[in-house]
């Protein structure tokens, strides 16, 4: 399926957009057809892996044992343009546009979680 | 537009104990008493968040067979998007006599989670929940947070909401937080963060409730013993289920979903005499406010300051206390729906709105997903 595609590319911490080869649109999260033009010609494509903040929240109490609190939950935009749901790490504070790169942090099965710290 | 609607209750509220259907119940049946409507009449059914099959298991608890039926799934705008469709089932002849209704015994049950409900084929499952966001909240600190730093905001800014809702709820003797005494922006910010910058009392409540309103043609609602509140006009917007769908979060659903319903009516937001507006996280209310045209974009912080959505101030705003300091059953829509209505008819007491001709709702589900507004009018 196409989502294991994408976190496949994760186990070699690449972080992957999805473009489309009819008009150019890039998207994610991956799809079946592009939201762009409906095309169904769609490629994964290497992310530069920099972005800038669009927003975040320090999230204080945990929706799940899974997580502990607090960590900053995070939109990225990316430089080739989709948003990422992702984490802030490294030290703050944290401001709107700031600008990120991405880092990773595995996961037990080998895949990695991408992640964003201060772009210096 | 020729519907109105002419039945309009509140079931318990608060901590009930009672369950979702025996709360449905009660707000049914106040309903048609105050419309002066035997059940027997009804044929048309709109009702969310009862089961999987919501609206067919209302038919089937009111021992019913109705022409028409809506169980859209909307979270709290449903209710506002039923009156649309309602309106179009009578204007068609579909049906002639329709219950909107909710239930919620989610207080009482415990039912709210922090995470909210995942469905694991979903790309929110698969992209998102990984990073643990709390739902719905964490989406509206973002939204929030991104107010504050692209207007220059503070959050005493995003506090008046909830200052101004609980003094509307001292007003009022149904709502949760009637006699907690005042609040103020010092409180709001003091209170637990949640996730930033919101705290919990920049949160709405968590209880029970439900209500329930009649509709029919407003050539009906004219024999019948209330006051008819007529459907000037709706509009609707649907944007998102992730939280990366929308590129732009201050620039959500309600700025498409208002435009479309003044137009319907050929009124302005000045036009407007009272507002009741989905007030999940105060943010939620700065936004909506800038989305309806009420004043432009980031200008709400200001428009909000200065005691003008408070009794007595010249806006007056979520009039029965909203779901910060009134009741939250988890999809407030309908209840917004019944507050307005009050209000055209003067039936509000210590906190009617003098003179109100012209009324507001305006629902918000999800995570500023789907938005859905509703203009209504005294039949004067
Ligand atoms: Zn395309």
């Amino acid at each position: 399926m196409i989502e294991d595609e994408w976190w496949a590319a994760t186990a070699d911490r690449r972080l992957t957009v999805q473009r489309c080869r009819a008009c150019g649109h890039a998207q994610h999260y991956p799809r079946e057809l592009c939201t762009g033009c409906g095309g169904t010609d769609l490629e994964f494509t290497e992310a530069s892996g920099h972005g800038t903040v669009d927003s975040f929240t320090v999230v204080h109490r945990a929706p799940s044992p899974a997580f502990q609190a607090p960590y900053v939950l995070a939109r990225v935009r990316l430089a080739e343009g989709p948003i990422l749901l992702t984490h802030l790490t490294g030290p703050g504070p944290w401001a709107c546009d700031e600008p990120v790169r991405v880092g990773w942090r595995p996961l037990p099965d080998g895949r990695h979680l991408p992640v964003f710290e201060k772009d210096a | 537009m020729t519907v109105a609607i002419v039945g309009a209750a509140e079931s318990d509220l608060g901590v009930t104990g009672a369950s979702i259907l025996g709360l449905q119940a009660q707000a049914i049946t106040r309903a048609l008493d105050d419309a002066g409507i035997a059940l027997g009449a009804v044929d048309g059914i709109a009702t969310t968040g009862v089961s999987r099959f919501s609206a067919t298991q209302m038919a089937d608890y009111l021992g019913i067979q109705p022409s028409w039926t809506d169980s859209t799934f909307a979270g709290g705008s449903a209710f506002e998007m039923f009156v649309a469709r309602a309106a179009q089932a009578i204007d068609a002849g579909q049906c002639s006599t329709v219950l909107i209704t909710f239930g919620s015994d989610q207080r009482s049950a415990r039912s709210r989670s922090l995470g909210g409900a995942g469905e694991a084929h979903t790309p929110e499952a698969i992209f998102e929940a990984p990073y643990g966001p709390l739902f719905p909240i964490s989406y509206y600190a973002m939204a929030a947070q991104r107010y504050l730093h692209a207007y220059g905001a503070g959050r005493e800014q995003l506090a008046e909401i909830a200052v101004a809702a609980r003094e509307w709820a001292l007003l009022n003797p149904k709502a949760f937080r009637y006699g907690a005494g005042p609040l103020t922006a010092a409180d709001v910010l003091a209170a637990p963060m949640i996730s930033s910058p919101l705290t919990a009392a920049d949160c709405c409540l968590v209880t029970d409730g439900g209500g329930a309103v009649v509709l029919t043609s407003l050539e009906r609602a004219r024999d019948l013993r209330r006051q008819p509140v007529v459907v000037l006009g709706y509009g609707e917007s649907t944007t998102n289920t992730s939280m990366t769908g929308a590129d732009d979060l201050l620039r959500p659903g309600s700025f498409d979903s208002g435009r479309r319903a003044f137009a319907m009516a050929g009124l302005e937001p000045s036009d407007v005499d009272v507002a009741e507006v989905y007030d999940s996280f105060t943010i939620t209310v700065l936004l909506t406010l800038e989305g309806l045209g009420f004043c432009a974009p980031g200008e709400a912080a200001g428009f909000v300051a200065g005691g003008r959505i408070r009794p007595g101030g010249d806006f007056p705003l979520n009039t029965n206390g909203g779901g910060l300091s009134y009741c939250h059953p988890g999809q407030y829509g309908l209840l917004l729906l019944v507050e307005a209505v009050r209000q055209l008819r003067g039936e509000s007491g210590d906190r009617q709105v003098p003179d109100a001709e012209i009324a507001l709702a305006h629902g918000t589900g999800g995570i500023l997903s789907s938005h859905a507004t509703v203009l209504l009018g005294a039949d004067r």
